[in-house]
């Protein structure tokens, strides 16, 4: 009998070295919503490894001791019932653990779930993410301004992201600033992060949404407070305004590169219901809102008409759905990221 | 097959105190698949989008007359389990007969009443709270018509073949059914009408 | 007629499917046909409703499905081996990994170990059947049916494409257009319902056939196991039913359930599935517990240490994967308080599961352990299976999770748990058992190597994805740039695929070296075993004992041999057995023709379909057929045979 436990030993090293620390996003962070969560994951490893090193060596320990040798043929093991004292070690240890870990996720996530604590003071600045298939619009209301597959932020500032979608849920992610939260149809989720370092770091959507999830990603560019001055500032005086038709145009395009615009797409199409439980200020409306109050005004500008009106009792797929589709969505990525 | 004669007919042999067991199993899977229904009814009886509520579309008359068919047919299938266990095979064919009935009558007024619905503009494809009315709704009817074919399949072989072992098995089996159906009923009557129509 | 929406616009690959499958089956309708085999198997094997022979029909379906899916896995991991790769293309890789996630949960591990449980399970109990064995044949052909309607998708029509999970609105017909989903909701609910009926049915014949003496508390662990998750089948299923009935109204009928105007909730769709899918996990699992339980006491030669222990930890957790639902998405913005409630019940499972770790360490102490086949894997289980745990607790942190969710970190962790924690479950079950149904073993050696092959491989496969979640790669991506870093990892997991691969095909290359080379197994008895399953002969007559045993310890057939409890007193009377019938058979196709009609909404077919399953149902109700007797005389000739070595 080979011993696995050398072989993990080997093999758990041999991983550590191939990708180095620095290539894990996760436990590289720029932010305190990322490091938060990346104190979180070292320390749960840390315990976890504790429980892993147990569990081998008492594993190592009998198999080498009890395995079936010349010097013991023809022992028969005894009945052994069981031991009560013995089991109950093995159910309040690991209880006293789940507790220690449950407190550090409740303390955690509530701390990540509201403005860092070195930002507190902070009024955050808030961006709308809103996601189509298959492209990311950030939208500054303060500002005023719109992009579409990238995001400025300004350094040492609290960010509220505000997210939703215009179909499928999808999952805003910057792995390097904060953890990920769902975008979806009918309510809005909101996100806090800070970046404290400047630079870019790469942001995508985390859940599947179909065929062009692959690509998309987007730029999360982190720079000083006085770039982002300069860049907001340039923005509206040389980016067109974002018009209802360009912005229906927008949505109804599969990939696009980056633009940018001097004007959001909130004026036209508000966001749905709020039902998330940090809000700041304006626009909340209930969680049980009746549904209609959602859609209506995004409704219009749905990039495919709603399936109820055709589907009923009615065989065939919307032909105005099927949207062609492009032979290799690689190409026509490259192709509109250039413009 | 061992007939055990000290136990009622539809228990006396091991395969139908099997069978009746498993019955009462598979109605512990009818329960979360109903919850399950209700659940989703709760969630969705606010969103109505442009369609009607259920104030607007509710009338009490005729869900009143298929609660009381469907509470009496419950009793005299019990009637016709206890004629049954005397062994008349008559009057338990009567009493089946009469629940069948109302049973079918049940089934026409829900008909009758989603006919109403759709023809006031409320159908499957107008909200979410008139999706899971339908479906709440259909499912426990296709419940009764179901137990109707059922029921009917049943009354044939009671006829062929008397009260026996068999037959008083199924018997016994299809009144869990219809009462586990009028069971669920009443959570319809209260948690679809009348919150509805408050 | 619209003909173009049966095609499947595809590439070599699918044109490659295709044929394949066409040649398969006429090669098997040739094979069967040539051979004169038709009779025999409709006579032995469509109409049985012999539960080991079902049992039989399960495993060798879940095989089927388990190349089928690995082959799906396959692709993926070529496809994603290297950066850009032009192996398959968005749509096939997305169709790809939905039906390897389904195929394998639901086609692969799930008919695997309802087979393990047909078989053993009536034999553990000292039973002549299950309890109601003509429900049994419906079960089976009812999710036979459903599997092979997820398959035809492929190459008619189109395949699910929106994930396992189907979350909505990525899988309403907007946004999926093809009939994949549809084949998604009536597939499953078709061999749904099956499952469904298994569940009553072995509640009910474990509840109330068990041979005289044997006590709730006396009854083997994987009879515990099983009795358990049937009770998890018959709550949890009914909520997929329902589920996969609104997606089905959704996309064929135009209702607004998880649509996005009109009052529909996508977020409903993913907690009914969930609600369902946790539970599945532990449909799957907790039997792997109970075979896991069985071969360590058997090849310990001790009893299972701390019984009582093991079965109320089944109990909880049974109990608590109906709470833990919620974590598949602490992302959706519930809320602190929600997401500390269902981080808080996750990781409660660890405790249970602890307590069957630390039982099964405890079992081989003072054990004498001897390496065979079934044994390695089982001992295979215990480091692997804890690291899949570990990492569940881990991803149970609601903070952390907003880091793990979605990306390949996850994907790493559930292979952990699912793979040693049901794949090498039924096949080291498959080994252990394999003798008691054919009367022969399996080969040792050839055993051990592809035990080796699979186990290691399995961690070159899937150990760099942990990183890969890290580095920030999320899963379901069918391609990814040169920049982002994710080559070489994803290159030595499918290196350790191939190895996964070579492993499984030596495992079928055994099971027919053996049945070509292995000699027969004369004892009955290969392991020196525990449970009641070895105390009848192999392969074991059709009516599994000539006489009941009566039962009085927990290893009654342990026992029996060495502490000289008898176990066969009474004498031999007639036994009475179920006949045959090809009415399950029958409705089993006509579900599948139904199913076939509405995925492609051809109502008057389907109507016609629906009113054939109806007759078939009262033709099932008027069958007067009692079942047969035989006779003390005959079971006398067979004990007298089967005493002497032969097969009857």
């Amino acid at each position: 009998m080979k011993k696995k436990g050398p072989l993990y030993a080997l093999f758990l090293s041999l991983i550590l070295l191939l990708p180095g620390c620095s290539s894990l996003a996760v436990l590289n962070p720029k932010g305190p919503s990322a490091r938060t969560l990346s104190d979180t994951i070292i320390l749960s490893i840390l315990v976890m490894l504790g429980v892993l090193a147990v569990v081998y060596i008492l594993y190592i320990f009998v198999l080498v001791k009890y395995r079936a040798k010349k010097s013991n043929e023809g022992y028969i093991p005894e009945h052994e019932e069981g031991n009560k004292v013995l089991e109950a070690i093995w159910i309040i240890i690991p209880i006293i653990i789940v507790a220690f870990l449950s407190v550090v996720t409740v303390k955690t996530t509530s701390a990540v779930e509201k403005q860092a604590e070195d930002y507190k003071d902070q009024t955050p600045l808030v961006i709308y993410a809103s996601s189509s298939n298959w492209k990311w619009h950030f939208s500054y209301p303060e500002e005023g301004i719109e992009t579409v597959n990238y995001v400025n932020m300004p350094v040492h500032r609290a960010v509220e992201f505000r997210m939703y979608s215009f179909g499928t849920i999808t999952s805003l992610w910057i792995p390097q600033l904060a953890g990920q939260k769902y975008a979806m149809s009918d309510m809005l989720t909101t996100l806090h992060l800070s970046a404290d370092t400047e630079g870019s770091y790469i942001g995508k959507n985390a859940n599947f949404s179909g065929k062009g999830f692959a690509h998309m990603e987007f730029e999360a560019l982190v720079m000083s407070s006085k770039d982002y001055d300069k860049w907001v500032k340039e923005v509206k005086e040389t980016a067109p305004k974002l018009t209802e038709e360009e912005f229906k145009g927008l949505l109804a395009t599969d990939f696009l590169g980056r633009k940018t615009y001097s004007s959001t797409h909130l004026e036209f199409s508000p966001p749905p219901g709020d039902h998330s439980e940090h809000m700041s200020g304006e626009g909340k409306e209930m969680d049980m809102d009746n549904g209609n109050m959602d859609h209506q005004n995004n409704k219009d500008i749905h990039p495919s008409p709603e399936p109820s009106s055709q589907t009923e009792f009615d065989s065939k797929p919307n032909p105005e759905v099927e949207q062609p589709l492009p032979s290799s969505p690689v190409d026509e990525q490259t192709q509109n990221s250039n413009s | 097959m061992k007939i055990d004669a000290s136990k009622p007919l539809e228990y006396s042999t091991e395969e139908n105190s099997n069978k009746i067991f498993g019955f009462w199993v598979f109605l512990g899977a009818e329960i979360p698949l109903f919850a399950t229904l209700f659940t989703v009814f709760l969630v969705m009886v606010d969103r109505f989008a442009s369609g009607p509520n259920g104030k607007e579309l509710f009338e009490i008359g005729p869900v009143l007359i298929e609660t009381f068919l469907l509470l009496t047919s419950s009793f005299t299938i019990g009637l016709a389990v206890h004629a049954m266990r005397l062994g008349y095979k008559k009057a338990m064919m009567v009493f089946m007969a009469l629940t069948l009935l109302m049973g079918l009558g049940f089934i026409g007024i829900e008909i009758t009443e989603f006919v109403t619905y759709v023809h006031e503009g409320a159908t499957l494809q107008t909200s979410g709270f008139l999706s899971s009315l339908f479906v709440l709704l259909g499912t426990h009817g296709a419940h009764v018509s179901f137990g109707f074919l059922w029921g009917t399949a049943i009354m044939i072989q009671l006829w062929r073949q008397g009260i026996n072992p068999a037959t008083a098995n199924k018997a016994f089996i299809f009144s869990l059914f219809w009462h586990f159906l009028d069971v669920v009923w009443i959570f319809i009557f209260s948690f679809v009408y009348l919150k509805g129509l408050m | 007629m619209d003909l173009d929406k049966f095609k499947v616009h595809g590439e070599p690959l699918i044109y490659g499917a295709m044929i394949s499958i066409a040649l398969a089956t006429i090669g098997i309708l040739v094979g069967l046909t040539y051979f004169k085999k038709w009779g025999y198997l409709w006579r032995e094997w469509l109409t049985t409703v012999d539960h080991k022979k079902i049992g039989v029909m399960y495993i060798l379906a879940a095989l089927l499905m388990l190349f089928r899916g690995g082959v799906d896995a396959m692709m993926m991991r070529l496809q994603t081996a290297a950066p850009e790769m032009k192996f398959l293309d968005a749509q096939h890789y997305n169709e790809v990994f939905t039906t390897h996630g389904l195929i394998m949960i639901l086609f692969m591990a799930m008919p695997f170990i309802i087979g393990l449980m047909n078989v053993i399970v009536p034999l553990q109990i000292g039973a002549r059947d299950v309890a109601f064995p003509r429900l049994n044949a419906v079960s089976f052909w009812l999710f036979f049916m459903g599997a092979m309607l997820l398959n035809i998708s492929f190459v008619i029509g189109g395949s699910p494409d929106a994930g396992w999970s189907a979350y909505f609105p990525l899988a309403s017909l907007e946004f999926s257009p093809t009939v994949g989903n549809n084949y998604y909701s009536l597939a499953l609910q078709i061999s749904g319902i099956g499952t469904l009926i298994t569940g009553v049915n072995f509640i009910v014949t474990i509840l109330k056939m068990r041979a005289p003496g044997m006590k709730l508390m006396k009854m083997p662990m994987f009879t515990w196991s099983v009795l358990i998750t049937n009770v998890i089948i018959v709550f949890a299923f009914p909520v997929l039913t329902v589920a996969l009935a609104l997606m089905m109204f959704d996309r064929l009928f135009g209702s607004q359930f998880f649509t996005m105007a009109n009052g529909g909730m996508d977020m409903l769709w993913a907690n009914l599935f969930w609600v369902w899918g946790h539970p599945e996990v532990y449909i799957v699992i907790l039997p792997a517990f109970g075979i896991y339980s069985e071969i360590i006491a058997t090849f310990s030669k001790k009893n299972l240490y701390g019984y009582t222990s093991m079965v109320f930890s089944m109990l909880i957790i049974s109990l608590l994967s109906f709470l833990v639902w919620a974590h598949h998405f602490y992302t959706m913005g519930q809320g602190v308080m929600v997401n500390s409630f269902f981080s808080i019940t996750t990781m409660a499972i660890a405790v249970p599961t602890g307590v069957k770790i630390f039982n099964w360490l405890f079992t081989l102490r003072k054990g004498r352990i001897t390496f065979t086949t079934p044994m390695l894997y089982t001992l295979a289980f215990i480091p692997i299976f804890t690291i899949g745990g570990v990492t569940g607790v881990m991803l149970a942190m609601a903070s952390a999770d907003y880091q793990y969710h979605n990306t390949m970190f996850l994907v790493a962790h559930f292979h952990y748990v699912l793979i040693p924690g049901a794949v090498f479950a039924v096949i080291a079950g498959f080994h252990y058992w394999f003798p008691k149904v054919f009367g022969f073993r399996l080969n040792e050696r050839l055993g051990k190597h592809s035990f080796w092959w699979i186990v290691i491989s399995f961690n070159v496969t899937f150990f760099p994805l942990f990183f890969l979640g890290l580095m920030g790669m999320t899963r379901r991506m069918y391609t990814y740039s040169k920049e982002t870093g994710f080559g070489p990892l994803n290159m030595l997991s499918f290196v350790g695929a191939v190895g996964l691969a070579i492993g499984f095909v030596l495992l079928v290359y055994n099971i027919y070296w053996s049945t070509r080379y292995m000699p027969r197994d004369t004892t009955s008895d290969p392991w020196d075993g525990r449970t009641l399953e070895w105390a009848t002969h192999s392969p074991m007559p059709v009516y599994n004992f000539a006489v009941v045993p009566k039962v009085q310890t927990r290893d009654a057939f342990w026992s029996a041999k060495h502490d000289k409890l008898p176990l066969f007193e009474d004498k031999i009377t007639k036994i009475h057995m179920p006949s045959n019938t090809g009415k399950p058979f029958i409705l089993g196709v006509i579900f599948f023709f139904a199913g076939f009609f509405l995925v492609f909404s051809m109502w008057i077919p389907a109507i016609v379909a629906g009113v054939g399953i109806l007759i078939m149902l009262a033709a099932m109700s008027f069958d007067r057929d009692h079942g047969y007797y035989i006779s003390v005389d005959e079971v006398n000739a067979t004990e007298k045979k089967l005493m002497r070595g032969e097969t009857v």
